[in-house]
């Protein structure tokens, strides 16, 4: 009893604070939940490789941003706005290439010989699995499996002030914030429209909704599948360069637990559907901050997974369920 | 010859499927597939249109070699089918069904001008082109199914079990569609298992039992042969 009343007390002044880095954070889980989502929408497999699609964009920007002259610690002032557009442009495009580059060639390699032998599903999970591993631990040899520093390139600014009153603190709002938030709903509506709207969109649909019968139109499976991986990877190369953004240091290993957790998201949405990862980035984000800020900071993984378990009890196919190819309907 | 099947077999896994089947479709032609289930009739449609890979045997479409050509590639090519079950896409709207069948061909005019085609033989699927697919009825989903695969423009059209589960008027109107698109030039290989309509509709058809093909011959003829009478037509 006074536990909880105790708890609450702490919690209730952060309020507004939690909630935006909870929408923050939420914001990245769902931009990689997307990968996940459109890959099972598709196959109705789980690529636990997409956390390494996530980790090579966050290198993949870091260098470019080195080459441009922006490294960490080099005593370089924060850059003007026209140069931050600059380097931010030339990070996501280099984030987003490389881990859209990365997602295709883990499904040429580790995919799709075994989709040619029709192989059981088991094996594409113990394949992708393998795949995660043998990525990370390449990155950290590549690295001395050292954390490397990122580049302060935005300065956060505060925007406005949420001033809720009560005894709820008012919280800033701050220029990234805002900017990662609203990346993950542009990308997340860009997806949606090419799916719903375009021609290969349509495509998608019909091999995630019967891909024999897909085949019979003429729809070549192979050629959606790597495209399906290929837009997961550049969600996911976004994903990247705004969690550099947001970040001081990024290792080898950072993939996993964020790829988990984005797993999570997607499933906690409804796997298989896009919106259902925006949803459940989103919602995941916000409710592991809530509960951190409740039970202590430590404890905001184990909030976030009994939340999943929860969820999945009462709603099996996840908040708004459904799949991909129905996703209209 | 249209289409040429020549000593097709296919297996699944361990079980043989097809044991050395030939056929053949003339250009113009109405040509049924009757049988039993499980006789080998869906696996035949779904080797000619790529689905199945045949381990021996040699499929030949308007004289080209296509037994290795992908699904797509026989798409384009001029085969298009509307499979068993109709596959229609559930959860896509009956305009986006149709644009599936025309998914291989470039938008513009010409494809504009078959939908509103299709929709002149099928008027209920224009009246219901905004609605998903799975919520129309048995008989609109094979309209649907039918719409969609001429939407591809084919050469031969393959149809896999049109009269499954429909009434029998409904069966009656299909079949009266299947001869309008045919006398619009549309090569049709037809499997049934209504054998009675698919012999009197075909110009000329084939028996499968058990993976063979065990008869052949005009639709008249095969109407009137005893054993077809006694197997297939349910006259003793």
């Amino acid at each position: 009893m006074n536990y909880f009343s105790d708890r609450w007390h702490d919690l209730l002044p952060n309020l507004g604070d939690l909630v935006v880095a909870g929408l923050t954070q939420g914001a990245i889980y769902a931009l990689i939940a997307l990968g996940y989502t459109l890959v099972y929408g598709v196959l109705q497999l789980i690529n636990f490789a997409h956390s390494e699609v996530f980790l090579v964009g966050t290198y993949a920007s870091i260098i470019v941003w080195g080459w441009i002259g922006y490294a960490a610690g080099d005593g370089n002032p924060v850059p003007a706005l026209g140069t931050v557009i600059l380097l931010l442009g030339a990070g996501t495009i280099a984030a987003s290439l490389v881990s859209g580059g990365t997602a295709v060639l883990i499904e040429r390699v580790a995919y799709a010989p075994l989709r040619r032998k029709n192989a059981p599903r088991l094996i594409f999970l113990i394949t992708a699995i393998g795949a995660s591993v043998a990525i990370s631990e390449l990155v950290g040899e590549l690295t001395n499996r050292r954390p490397w520093g990122v580049p302060l390139l935005v300065e956060p600014k505060t925007q406005f002030v949420i001033d809720p009153g009560m005894s709820i603190n008012p919280a800033p709002v701050t220029n990234l914030q805002i900017g990662i938030v609203l990346s993950a709903i542009v990308m997340w509506f860009l997806l949606d429209t090419f799916l719903n709207r375009s021609r290969f969109g349509l495509g998608i649909r019909a091999v995630a909704q019967n891909e024999d019968t897909a085949a019979l139109m003429g729809v070549n499976k192979d050629r959606v599948i790597m495209l399906t991986f290929l837009l997961g990877g550049l969600a996911a190369g976004v994903a990247a360069t705004l969690y550099n953004l947001k970040i001081g240091t990024i290792s080898f290993n950072i993939g996993f637990l964020l790829g988990l957790k984005a797993f999570t998201a997607a499933v906690l949405g409804g796997i298989g559907n896009l919106r259902g990862a925006l949803v459940g980035g989103l919602v995941l984000g916000l409710v592991e901050n809530l509960g951190a800020g409740f039970f202590g900071n430590k404890w905001i993984d184990v909030v976030a997974f009994v939340i999943l378990v929860i969820v999945l009890m009462f709603r099996p196919t996840g908040i708004l369920g459904d799949s991909l190819g129905r996703a209209r309907a | 010859m249209l289409l040429e099947i020549e000593n097709l077999d296919v297996h699944y896994g361990r079980i043989q499927a097809l044991h050395g089947i030939s056929l053949s479709v003339g250009e113009g032609e109405i040509v049924a597939l009757i049988g039993a289930n499980g006789a080998g009739k869906s696996t035949t449609m779904r080797a000619i249109s790529g689905l199945r890979r045949p381990s021996t045997g040699r499929i030949t479409f308007g004289g080209e070699d296509i037994t290795k050509m992908r699904p797509d590639r026989r798409v384009v090519a001029g085969i298009c089918q509307a499979p068993e079950g109709r596959g229609i896409f559930s959860g896509m709207t009956v305009q986006e069904n149709l644009f599936m069948g025309a998914y291989t061909r470039k938008r513009g005019a010409q494809l504009n001008a078959d939908l509103d085609h299709v929709y002149m033989l099928f008027p209920r699927l224009k009246e219901r082109r905004r609605q998903p697919g799975g919520t129309l009825s048995g008989g609109e989903q094979q309209m649907l199914a039918i719409g969609r695969a001429l939407m591809s423009r084919p050469k031969l059209l393959l149809l896999d079990e049109p009269s499954m589960g429909l009434a029998p008027m409904l069966i009656a109107q299909i079949f009266q569609i299947i001869l309008e698109i045919r006398d619009q030039g549309t090569t049709i290989l037809l499997v049934e298992q209504n054998a009675q309509q698919a012999l009197s509709r075909a110009d000329r058809a084939y028996v499968m039992e058990t993976g063979s093909i065990t008869r052949e011959g005009t639709g008249a003829d095969l109407l009137v042969d005893p054993a077809v009478r006694d197997a297939y037509l349910g006259v003793a």
